[in-house]
């Protein structure tokens, strides 16, 4: 269970595709290059580096475990030949620096070249150490580390659009970092009640503005959204805006706060836009309406009248990720029975789609899916109950340009292409 | 006066027996208010936190611990553990015996503040 994937990120050029899991280990992906001697294999996504990011902990003081699971990673953009992400478990953030090397030193004059030291007394002449080649080496070295800032368990990194600065937000706070600094980071969203008999809602996920480096929205499990403005004060506890769709009172019952609590918020490219993961749908949000989403997508309706098994199971509570395509045309996230959901905002459709590996072999495509929620199933359909809900997809990732995708099912990573590419 | 008491609760009653007909929600939390007669209104507070409670966080005791760490290391354990799931009676728990964690749930870790 240690292989489980719990978290899929592509960097911002999309050659590059990060995985976590629960082992606390990160698995990163390089894209082929486009190769004369091997034309199919252009786009194809093979490991660049593996390294343990987290290993588990224990807080002798509370008595706890500290689980190694990565809970999300986040690249920064590049800005030499080295790669840069961050990777967080609950309770610490890492920044690791993936770098490669293709040249070694040959000719030292204090060691020999199996790198046992040379008696300096028979050193007669000196010599300049030459380059030369080497097998590629990818190497990840933890650069920085963020530790002891957060009590409650970290569910959400987000790199700022000023490359300096970045969010970490856990159940009840989200704190600032500088990415140089790691002795100190500012507490600027508290939501922990004086009297923790009073507490109603947590904070479920956060993240920054693309472009607006002041603005952050964190989302709550009342279904709620705040956007907070870093530049009206120091402590961002009032909202600035504040994103709900109100509910028709007569249709509340037991599940309501449930399935509302919002697993995953995620901006647009343009900014302008916003997108929420609650357990049924997905909703897309204009920043400039505070009343209502602009566009709500059922992901999986038919399990409405299914809530009552998925409580039980605890099903119900599964946090399910949502992504953008690079154009913000499309939105994806994940479902149950290795499914995951497509929608196209222009065009209004929306595809099912299944990854596993009996219904897709390399290079076919993938054929719809279609769930009979009640009454006579239709040939190739699959009804309500005979989904495997073990079977879940929490976490999928878009390329940041092309029409790729990665989907992650269990302990499996999945890599889709468009045809046209 | 009393004649309409009567009257006016069977059309309250009538109300969510329609509520649970056309309401696949309102139906199913019928059956889950079956199952658990006790089950608070109000999902969000204490019996919710509850029965995030319930989902068994694993206590460590650094003593016992470090004692089986040591005797690991006097006698070479076979890599694959007999039963991951059986952390009872003698046996001191070790991090590689631990059954993996659910996902950090809603409240869970609210527990140890």
């Amino acid at each position: 269970t240690a292989d489980i994937i719990s978290t899929v990120e592509f960097n911002y050029s999309g050659d590059l595709l990060a995985t976590g899991d629960k082992g606390g280990r990160v698995v990163i992906f390089q894209r082929e290059q486009e190769n004369k001697i091997r034309p199919h294999s252009r786009g194809e996504y093979n490991v660049y580096s593996t390294f343990q990011s987290h290993e588990p902990e224990f807080d002798y003081l509370k008595s706890l475990e500290i689980e190694e699971k990565i809970n999300k990673i986040r690249w920064l953009p590049q800005q030499n030949a080295a790669h840069f992400l961050l990777s967080t478990n609950d309770k610490t953030i890492k920044l690791w620096k993936i770098s490669e090397r293709d040249k070694r030193a040959e000719g030292y004059n204090l060691k020999d070249e199996d790198g046992r030291l040379r008696d300096p007394f028979r050193i007669t002449a000196l010599r300049v150490p030459i380059l030369k080649p080497m097998d590629l080496m990818v190497e990840a070295s933890p650069r920085r580390i963020f530790a002891n800032a957060h009590t409650y368990h970290i569910n959400s990194i987000s790199v700022n659009s000023d490359h300096e600065t970045y969010l970490s937000a856990d159940d009840l706070r989200i704190n600032l970092w500088h990415l140089e600094i790691t002795d100190r980071s500012f507490n600027i969203v508290d939501i922990k009640p004086a009297n923790m008999e009073e507490l109603t809602e947590v904070i479920t996920a956060a993240e920054f503005h693309p472009h607006q480096c002041n603005v952050l929205v964190y989302s709550s499990s009342k279904g709620t959204i705040r956007l907070c403005d870093m530049r009206s004060s120091a402590l961002c506890d009032r909202h600035s805006k504040f994103f709900e769709e109100p509910e028709d009172p007569s249709s509340r019952s037991f599940f309501s706060e449930i399935i509302s609590s919002i697993s995953d918020v995620k901006f647009s490219h343009s900014g302008r836009y916003m997108m929420t993961r609650d357990y049924l749908s997905v909703k897309v949000w204009d920043l400039n309406m505070e009343s209502r989403p602009v566009e709500t997508h059922q992901v999986h309706e038919y399990l409405r009248s299914k809530l009552c098994s998925l409580y039980e199971n605890d099903c119900i509570f599964d946090k399910f990720e949502c992504c953008w395509n690079g154009s913000d045309s499309a939105v994806m996230t994940g479902s149950y029975n290795n499914f995951f959901r497509m929608f196209d905002r222009s065009t209004r459709r929306d595809v099912t789609l299944e990854a596993s590996r009996e219904s897709s072999k390399p290079r076919a495509s993938l054929k719809p899916r279609k769930v009979c929620a009640g009454g006579k199933r239709k040939k190739d359909e699959i009804s309500v109950d005979s989904l495997d809900f073990n079977k879940k997809i929490l976490h999928t990732a878009w390329h940041p340009v092309d029409n790729v995708i990665a989907v992650a099912a269990t302990n499996n990573l999945y890599i889709f292409q468009d045809k046209a590419n | 006066m009393s004649a309409e008491v009567p009257e006016a609760t069977s059309v309250k009653e009538q109300k969510e027996m329609e509520d649970k007909v056309t309401s696949p929600e309102k139906a199913e939390e019928a059956k889950l208010k079956a199952s658990y007669p006790h089950l608070g209104q109000k999902p969000g507070g204490s019996d919710f936190l509850r029965k995030r409670l319930q989902k068994g966080q694993k206590y460590f005791d650094s003593g016992n611990y470090n004692m089986a760490k040591a005797k690991m290391k006097n006698k070479q354990l076979p890599t694959a553990t007999p039963d991951k799931t059986e952390v009872t009676g003698d046996h001191i728990p070790t991090p590689q015996d631990l059954p993996q964690r659910k996902p950090s749930l809603l409240l869970a870790s609210l527990l140890v503040d």
